[in-house]
């Protein structure tokens, strides 16, 4: 019994301090970005002015929330393919087999992966290769970006789905087999069905963590702070922005950095309760 | 679960050898630990010489790298004993700061013009295709400007790609000091700063990131620290200076533009040296730290250190080891200058240095 009130009393605990966290972080952004929206207001928003220099400061977050948008949706749209194809191969066509295994660790080791490593390697490997294609002068830009974020979120996407195409019922597969269903159609109008709710959450959780990815990107977009003007155009994103310009950063400065990465968490956010509607749409 | 053990068990023994290594330095003997932050920029030589400085018995100083302003920042919370930046304070900011604070110069550096051309490993730049380039006006490697200044120049039609710092830099603030010096249309257009609203090109991390980048991108041309280029032995262009001189960037050409005469507080900015020897886009470093070194929970033995450490930096052991990391020695007037201030810096109103 006292133990039952003892497991309560730590669970309590536990999930307040998760809540209080959140709320802190909240009011220290709202904080700490008002200066920024009191300077500009909407406009900080609208704008994508960013002008560090001394006497004529302009800050304006549109150029980031244009870079974050588009490799992250560039990054899910190259994701998909890859991520859901090999859920299917692990998680059911080959599953509980010898290749099967070992691809499912192959995936859970790019996942491991530390993000500059991802950068290094699209720095002297992926970028000459773009280079070389004749695509992009300088292999530095949107695109590149983009690919390297697609690589870093597949292992996300795919073991999430992989574990979701799993759950789905042996007797409803069977089912279907037994009314003379081929392997295809049972993919297609079994499994894919049933797990359809599971394996949108898991892109959502991979287009959440592409959102954020930081090091990586900021390697290979080329830190312009300017809307990109085409797919091989260099562009910066929100929080390369912020990794970038936080160092040496005061004053109005500051706080518009601090303003970035609201907008950054509140578009998270957007993106997180977008994926709850979806799921129970579908589900 | 079984991962969530291994983990852990991982932690508690990085902790525990952690611990293990903290209390055998300690056991060696009191040591006075410093901790002081700022510039990246001379970076290389500050570590090289506190680790000197450090094993001859001097104290311990942690330095972080976390950039002039981060370093401004941190001796304005007063948690550094003393903090190093590019950019001398500007009176704004000494208002700001809640006592009275000395600049120290250390060493010159010089920032370069980098660039990664094949085939080609001597280039002349003046201050016109500097704004040219930099300001992405002039587009194309073969341009007329250029092959005019490089009479006999072989270079690829190839497009130029500008790299500059992504973040904010005492490097940049150098480098744009420069150009808004020689450059009236640099000077209403970008202006000087640690960070500018660059109209071409591509932004690249810390001059590491810079030289990397400039390293691995044929076509491209930037600005680093001397130090960078040189140790990746990336071509640097000659620059003309105001004597209209082609200077290559060397260690002596640096010490020449800090020959003229200094202010008592040692806040100059040697750019555009007047000297015809001197390579024009060089600067001071400096140490900065409060006159009175008695506040908060500062003890008299980490402020005789403090001072001591600076004193020693300024020598001529220290200045050795700048040469050695490419860094050009303080010429006789400055290190003279940085001595009298030294002795100005006092603990409860008595003087530090006896």
């Amino acid at each position: 019994m006292s133990g039952d009130r003892i497991t309560k009393a730590l669970l309590f605990i536990s999930s307040l301090t998760i809540l209080l966290l959140s709320a802190g972080i909240v009011i220290s952004l709202f904080g700490g970005s008002i200066p920024a929206f009191r300077e500009f207001g909407l406009r900080f928003i609208t704008s994508s002015a960013w002008n560090p220099t001394a006497g004529s400061e302009e800050y304006g977050a549109m150029a980031f929330i244009a870079g974050t948008v588009i490799t992250s949706i560039l990054a899910l749209i190259i994701c998909i393919p890859m991520a859901f194809t090999t859920s299917l191969f692990i998680a059911e066509y080959y599953r509980d087999t010898r290749i099967s295994g070992i691809l499912r660790s192959l995936v859970d080791l790019l996942a491991g992966i530390p993000s500059i490593v991802y950068g290094f390697w699209g720095f002297y490997a992926l970028r000459p290769l773009l280079v070389s294609t004749g695509l992009s002068d300088q292999g530095f830009g949107v695109f590149t970006a983009s690919l390297v974020l697609a690589i870093m979120i597949v292992p996300y996407a795919t073991s999430l789905s992989a574990e979701i195409i799993s759950m789905v019922p042996a007797e409803l597969k069977e089912a279907a087999y037994s009314l003379g269903a081929t392997r295809r159609e049972v993919i297609f109008s079994v499994v894919i069905p049933s797990a359809r709710s599971g394996i949108i959450a898991s892109f959502i959780l991979a287009l959440g963590r592409a959102l954020g990815e930081t090091m990586a990107v900021t390697m290979l977009i080329g830190n312009a702070n300017v809307i990109p003007k085409g797919l091989f155009a260099p562009g910066n994103t929100m929080a390369s922005v912020i990794a970038n310009q936080f160092g040496e950063a005061s004053g109005l400065k500051m706080s518009a950095l601090i303003a970035v990465g609201l907008l950054l968490f509140l578009i998270t956010a957007l993106v997180n309760y977008l994926g709850k509607l979806i799921i129970k749409r579908f589900a | 679960m079984k991962n969530s053990i291994i983990i852990l068990t991982v932690i508690v023994a990085l902790a525990a050898a952690s611990c293990g290594g903290g209390g055998s330095t300690a056991g060696k003997q009191k040591q006075v630990t410093l901790s002081a932050a700022g510039a990246t920029f001379p970076q290389p030589f500050y570590n090289l010489a506190f680790k000197r400085y450090n094993e001859a018995g001097g104290p311990l100083i942690n330095y972080g790298g976390i950039g002039s302003g981060g370093g401004i920042k941190s001796l304005r919370d007063q948690i550094v004993d003393f903090a190093a930046t590019d950019a001398y304070l500007s009176d704004a900011e000494l208002a700001e700061m809640p006592g009275e604070v000395v600049h120290i110069p250390t060493c010159i550096g010089a920032v370069v013009i980098a660039y990664n051309l094949p085939g080609v490993t001597d280039l002349k730049l003046t201050p016109e295709l500097l704004e040219g380039i930099f300001l992405g006006n002039i587009k194309m490697w073969n341009d007329p400007k250029i092959l005019a200044v490089n009479p006999g120049l072989v270079v690829p039609d190839m497009e130029i790609t500008v790299v500059y710092r992504s973040d904010g830099s005492g490097t940049t603030y150098i480098f744009s000091d420069y150009m808004s010096k020689v450059s009236p249309v640099w000077s209403a257009q970008l202006g000087t700063g640690k960070a500018l609203n660059w109209p071409a090109g591509i932004g690249a991390k810390g001059n590491p990131g810079v030289a990397g980048t400039i390293s691995q991108s044929e076509g491209s041309i930037g600005y680093i620290g001397f130090e960078y280029a040189f140790s990746q032995k990336i071509p640097m262009a000659k620059v003309m200076n105001s004597a209209g001189f082609y200077i290559e960037p060397t260690l002596d050409s640096f010490t020449a533009a800090a020959a003229a005469e200094m202010p008592a507080d040692t806040r100059v900015m040697i750019t555009n040296s007047p000297n015809p020897a001197a390579y024009p886009i060089s600067s001071f470093t400096w140490i900065i730290m409060y006159r009175e070194l008695a506040y908060g929970k500062h003890s008299p033995e980490a402020a005789e250190a403090a001072v001591n450490t600076v004193k020693w930096l300024t020598g001529e052991e220290a200045q050795a080891i700048a040469t050695s990391v490419h860094y050009a020695a303080l010429p006789q007037n400055a290190s003279l200058q940085a001595a009298a201030l030294l002795k100005g810096i006092t603990y409860e109103g008595a003087p530090v240095l006896k």
